[in-house]
């Protein structure tokens, strides 16, 4: 009895979590409007998005940003962690607490800092703004991952190919990066997944100019319920699904 | 080697160039600017002033910051009571599961939180599921009006951050050794003295933790209260948000943020106080 109720629980929490994305999904293939009845499957709603020439648009404005912010996070992540776990230096304590200050600021204080910054040097709210913004809020969750899987690092290696003559490029590109490859990708996946569906940062760092994926479908989701957008919402939870699953697997990867 | 060297001081510098400029910069920036007073052309003028501050403890303000305290607490502690339970089951099903099960709390985790808004708001619109469902029951007789309201606000906050809830609670409880669970049982201890002087002490990080990142993001949402929320309700995030966006007030917008900082700051040191106590075990 005891058993049933513990099961009955998680089962009742998943329900939670998933019940209304099931629903989304469900209704995305819906064949009716307005009807929350069943009418039958249908594509109808994905061909509507697909005819919709300017939010494909935005969706590849949103993948470009998504592409660039990830590799250019994952570059600059993956070097501040190895710097952060080999190196000491003048401020390496001050560099820690600033990426935990990263992850732990409201979103909303990033975005508004940023944008600060952003017209107080006069750079056009757009594309770059967007790709500084996005590689700056990925930068700790690259950093969080990689150092996590250095604190398994065997630091004699480092030692050893030193010893064998190896400068630090070397060391780095032969001995650092290989070990740590599984991270990195998971790390790029991770911040692939933030960049794409990041709302609030967008929000301020963003000219009318270069619209993305997510404030459009803020925007749309503002004038209602409409079956294109759970098409639209299916498509983006997927993407995040196999992304997620992707990078978790990459992470528990054995050592 | 000079080579070497060189290596070394590209890593260290790029990576202080970049957390200098895009971190320390833009924080620093919107502490001045909150000193500073409003400017009519360039958003801000150069004069130090108080009167961004002051201009908070309008009562006007101050059931603004209120409110959104009153919910983010709220939402906080109804996602910790559900979370709480959930990630002990969690972290003691059979491992062949527990992957699996664990995977399907990390992908709502990562999921867009505006799509997970949206698919609440298909549950709650008057002709959605729930209506729906209890119309069909008999339970009501006219569809009612579930969002626009700050209950909507409410669901919508736990269950977009019922995960960031659960997955440090799991972190913490899956480290608790459940020999000293039996050990405090064995000893006498009933269930509740078990429960309050063993299981929380040791798995108060995860709690403190998982309370921070549901409590902060409850503030700083704005698209949920938005999207979900009614016209009347005014919350932190939302009047940030105007402030840059409509009413042009950079410096009221940025002293709003250093007080949504400075408690995120107090969160933080709470947070590592909470782990110095729970490393410090049961010495009285």
């Amino acid at each position: 009895m005891k058993r049933l109720g513990r099961i009955g629980y998680l089962i009742l929490i998943y329900l939670f979590l998933y019940c209304p994305i099931a629903v989304l999904i469900v209704f995305s293939f819906n064949d009716s409007q307005y009807s929350l009845s069943w009418k039958g499957a249908t594509l109808n709603w994905y061909r509507v998005l697909l005819a919709d020439g300017q939010l494909l648009r935005v969706a590849l404005n949103s993948l470009m940003v998504a592409l660039c912010s990830a590799t250019l996070a994952t570059a600059i992540g993956t070097v501040a962690a190895v710097t952060l776990f080999r190196y000491r230096f003048f401020g390496r304590r001050l560099l820690y607490a600033l990426i935990y200050v990263l992850i732990m600021s409201p979103e909303i204080v990033m975005g508004i800092s940023l944008l600060m910054l952003f017209v107080a040097i006069r750079l056009t709210l757009g594309f770059w703004t967007l790709l500084l913004s996005h590689t700056t809020f990925c930068i700790p969750f690259v950093v969080v991952t990689v150092l996590s899987r250095l604190s398994g690092f065997d630091r004699n290696l480092v030692d050893a190919a030193q010893d064998l003559g190896a400068s630090e490029v070397q060391v780095f590109r032969r001995i650092v990066l290989p070990l740590l490859m599984p991270a990195v990708l998971a790390g790029w996946l991770l911040s692939f997944t933030l960049s794409l569906d990041d709302v609030i940062i967008s929000f301020f760092v963003t000219g009318p100019g270069f619209e993305v994926l997510p404030l459009r479908i803020f925007s749309l989701v503002r004038l209602g319920v409409k079956p294109e957008i759970n098409a639209l919402c299916t498509l983006m939870f997927g993407l995040t699904l196999v992304f997620i699953t992707l990078s978790q697997v990459l992470q528990k990867e054995k050592r | 080697m000079k080579g070497d060297l060189w290596f070394q001081r590209v890593s260290v510098g790029t990576t202080w160039f970049w957390l200098a400029a895009f971190a320390l910069i833009p924080n620093v920036m919107v502490v001045a600017a909150s000193l500073l007073e409003r400017g009519d052309r360039d958003f801000i003028r150069f004069a130090l002033s108080l009167e961004s501050y002051r201009r908070l403890l309008d009562p006007l303000y101050l059931r603004v910051l209120w409110n959104s305290l009153y919910l983010a607490a709220l939402s906080t502690l109804t996602c910790l009571a559900m979370g709480y339970p959930f990630a002990y089951l969690l972290a003691r099903v059979p491992r062949r599961y527990s992957r699996l099960l664990l995977l399907l709390v990390i992908i709502p985790f990562w999921t867009s939180s505006l799509i997970r808004t949206y698919a609440i708001i298909i549950i709650l619109k008057t002709r959605g599921v729930v209506n729906n469902i209890l119309l069909w029951t008999g339970l009501i007789q006219a569809p009612l009006e579930l969002l626009h309201n700050d209950l909507a606000i409410f669901i919508g906050l736990v269950y977009t951050l019922l995960p960031f809830m659960v997955l440090p609670l799991y972190a913490a409880i899956e480290k608790l050794d459940p020999l000293l669970v039996e050990a405090a049982r064995d000893l006498g201890a009933g269930w509740l003295k078990t429960f309050a002087r063993v299981v929380i002490p040791l798995t108060l990080p995860g709690i403190v933790a998982g309370s921070m990142l549901v409590f902060l993001p409850a503030l700083g949402m704005f698209y949920i209260p938005d999207l979900l929320g009614g016209a009347r309700t005014l919350l932190v995030g939302s009047l940030i948000r105007n402030q840059f966006l409509a009413a042009r007030d950079w410096p009221f917008g940025a002293a709003l943020s250093v007080v949504l900082t400075a408690v995120m700051t107090l969160l933080l040191l709470v947070y590592a106080r909470s782990r110095r106590l729970a490393y410090r075990g049961d010495l009285p």
